[in-house]
């Protein structure tokens, strides 16, 4: 293993230790996508839309609400004590510290989805038996882009007075081909629809995270390097 | 100069933070076994200049040479040779001391991340508080913690910021001797500091920075005394 | 480069060019309104798109500029390239409004809806919204040089994203048909509506030079004011 990949994992391993620690944060992240859920579920007329025509829309905009807010304490915990200067000094480049603190946010995002999604099969009354492994790809592909974006645009806004208002300002449009792809390949699978009919959302997808990633990683410098 | 050939050298060396320049063409050299003390108002640049030759900031003009050779920010192999110790602990409040020495061992790459955590913990005398959260550490206890953190990885070059600040006098005892140890292994040192009387003895070469310029840059005088009028001098600029 | 000459040069020509651009913009109403035919099917409301469409491309032509000067920034880091960088957005997104409500005004009565999300019209949207966001950041931050790199980033991150709206907007509505009065179609342009469309694409881009050029002038100038602040 390259020092490099080591220090992605330490950075990483810190994070999540500095969280589960502090517990307050995740817990509360959790919390607002619960609510959101329920707050939607009485956003409707129950006698005209069904449950499950809201349901994919209902699932994404919850999995994004979640994420702006799980991604806006990214930075948080290196302002104190000028801890990011600590991992400026470390012989490593801008690229693995930026991986470091995308896994961080991946495994803090995928917490609150994991969390998500069994409450939401429980409120909406859906039937995942067929499609969850589709699901899951889909979940996967479309979290690793906006929290590849997010993770660069999180270092920005902790720069700024009011960066809890600022990240989903900026995050959002950058959300937008993730989440149009996602809500349409899970509509089709939770209809019944077989993985090979969602194939070209999938690779779009795939292709932003590719992209998108390669880019964060590349440009993080620009946003660390004072 | 002691020797031809410098560790750490800066040429030119300039910054400004929007339209305010707080350093302006600055030079230097530390050489092996040299201790560069500068001095210097609030203000002058003595922190950006800690802070430029440590890589945490990047240059306006000039640049910082390492073994002669002019250091690129994209580089991260040069900060292997740097430790920095800042106003700032860079350790988080929530872990405890030695969670936070074994992330910087591994953050610097060390081969043994525990041993090196344990042996800093050893050299700060903490041993009692090495599993204490780091945020429920004295002031003193903190800096003491943070001259750990700072050079865990054992560089050869060392940038201290204000290292005496809140430490009781058997500490600031134990700092001096332990920066003599520097020396002798032949470690180039640079030290920022209000209190010069400190360090006097311990240093060879003395710089007072006034608006962000050397006022003063020469071998240290064998005499604080006679120093302090030219300093005072100095600094009205 | 004393302070107030850089920037006065780029203001008088800058004003120079707008003042052109805008003697020619009377000449695009003339000619849209005498010289073209009304358009069979969508009567005289057709007559709007030789307004929204120069200026969808006057935006477009500013924000992809500023996603190549971004990387250009990053790589250079020439100051310059980010006041340059900063006043095309602000000229793209006055550009941007002019298409956001001549589209709208001319959909009503041909599509039937003020609004619909025809993928063209979506990706002018949110590239507004980037944009804006782009903006606002910038107020938010104090440091000049932090200002000009993360501006950088999200400007080259703002030039990739557009493919990918693009696509996943089409894709998105050749699923859900919206309903629509009539299609749009593509006949071809009798040549009376085409040079009159060509000509008012010129004088767009030529608009777009001359606002940015002003603003990048008073940039400058603010940049230079400070710069001698400093030095008192």
């Amino acid at each position: 293993m390259s020092e490099s990949v080591r220090a992605v994992f330490a950075l990483a391993a810190k994070d999540l230790r500095l969280e589960f620690r502090g517990k307050a944060g995740l817990l509360s992240a959790v919390m607002f996508a619960a609510l959101v859920l329920i707050i939607f579920n009485f956003s409707r007329d129950p006698t005209t839309i069904s449950n499950i025509d809201l349901a994919p829309s209902v699932l994404w905009v919850t999995f994004a609400f979640g994420a702006v807010v799980t991604l806006n304490r990214a930075f948080h915990l290196e302002q104190e004590n000028a801890a990011f200067d600590g991992l400026r000094l470390a012989p490593v480049s801008r690229g693995a510290v930026y991986f470091g603190k995308l896994l961080a946010n991946l495994v803090f995002v995928g917490l609150v989805e994991a969390v998500t999604l069994p409450l939401f099969i429980l409120f909406f009354d859906v039937d995942l038996s067929g499609s969850l492994p589709g699901i899951l790809a889909i979940t996967a592909l479309a979290t690793i882009g906006f929290v590849g974006v997010g993770t660069v645009f999180s270092a920005m806004v902790v720069r700024t007075r009011f960066a809890e208002l600022m990240l989903p300002v900026l995050l959002l449009p950058f959300m937008v081909p993730p989440l149009i792809g996602a809500t349409q390949a899970t509509t089709r699978l939770l209809a019944g629809r077989p993985l090979s009919e969602v194939w070209g959302w999938l690779r779009l997808l795939a292709v932003y995270d590719i992209v998108f990633v390669t880019l964060s990683a590349l440009t993080f410098w620009a946003v660390v390097d004072e | 100069m002691p020797s031809p050939e410098p560790l750490l050298a800066a040429r030119g060396l300039g910054r400004r933070f929007g339209p305010s320049t707080v350093l302006r063409s600055v030079d230097l050299d530390i050489a092996a076994g040299q201790v560069l003390l500068v001095l210097g108002e609030n203000g002058s640049g003595k922190t950006t200049l800690l802070r430029l030759l440590a890589g945490l900031l990047r240059p306006t003009t000039g640049s910082v040479l390492l073994h002669g050779q002019p250091v690129r920010s994209t580089d991260a192999e040069f900060r292997r040779h740097l430790g920095l110790l800042s106003h700032k602990s860079h350790m988080y409040d929530d872990l405890t001391l030695r969670e936070n020495l074994v992330f910087a061992a591994r953050m610097h790459g060390l081969p043994n991340p525990g041993e090196a955590a344990a042996a800093a913990i050893r050299s700060a005398d903490l041993d009692q508080r090495g599993d204490s959260r780091l945020g429920s550490l004295s002031r003193g206890m903190l800096q003491r913690a943070a001259i750990a953190r700072a050079f865990i990885h054992r560089p050869g070059i060392l940038l201290l910021d204000e290292p005496f600040t809140a430490l009781d006098a058997p500490s600031a005892d134990r700092v001096r001797r332990w920066i003599q140890e520097r020396v002798r292994d032949g470690c180039g040192i640079a030290l920022v500091t209000h209190q010069p009387a400190e360090v006097w003895e311990l240093t060879t070469d003395v710089g007072v920075l006034a608006a962000g310029r050397w006022a003063i840059l020469e071998p240290r005088p064998a005499a604080l005394e006679s120093f302090l009028p030219r300093y005072r001098e100095a600094i009205r600029v | 480069m004393t302070a107030g000459i850089r920037g006065r040069g780029a203001i008088r020509g800058g004003l120079a060019v707008t003042a052109i651009a805008l003697l020619l913009l009377a000449g695009v109403y003339v000619m849209a309104l005498k010289y073209t035919p009304v358009e069979i099917r969508q009567g005289l409301a057709q007559k709007i798109f030789y307004l929204h469409a120069p200026a969808a491309w006057s935006a477009l032509l500013a924000f992809g500029l500023v996603g190549l000067i971004s990387v250009l920034y990053l790589w250079l880091q020439d100051p310059r390239l980010d006041l340059f960088a900063a006043s095309s957005v602000e000229v793209g997104l006055a550009f941007c409004l002019v298409m956001l409500t001549t589209g709208p005004i001319w959909a009503k009565p041909i599509w039937g809806t003020w609004w619909t999300w025809d993928p063209r019209l979506t990706l002018t949207l949110l590239l507004f919204f980037i944009f804006l966001g782009y903006l606002a950041l910038r107020s938010a931050l104090n440091d000049r040089s932090e200002r000009a790199r993360f501006s950088a980033v999200i400007g080259i991150m703002g030039l990739l994203l557009v493919p990918f709206i693009h696509i996943s907007v089409y894709l998105f509505r050749t699923m859900h048909p919206m309903p629509i009065l009539m299609k749009p179609s593509k006949p071809s342009l009798p040549p009376e509506m085409l040079k009159t469309l060509l000509f008012s694409f010129g004088v767009a881009t030529l608009l777009y030079i001359g606002f940015v050029m002003v603003r990048y002038g008073l940039a400058i100038r603010q940049y230079d004011r400070e710069e001698a602040q400093d030095e008192s």
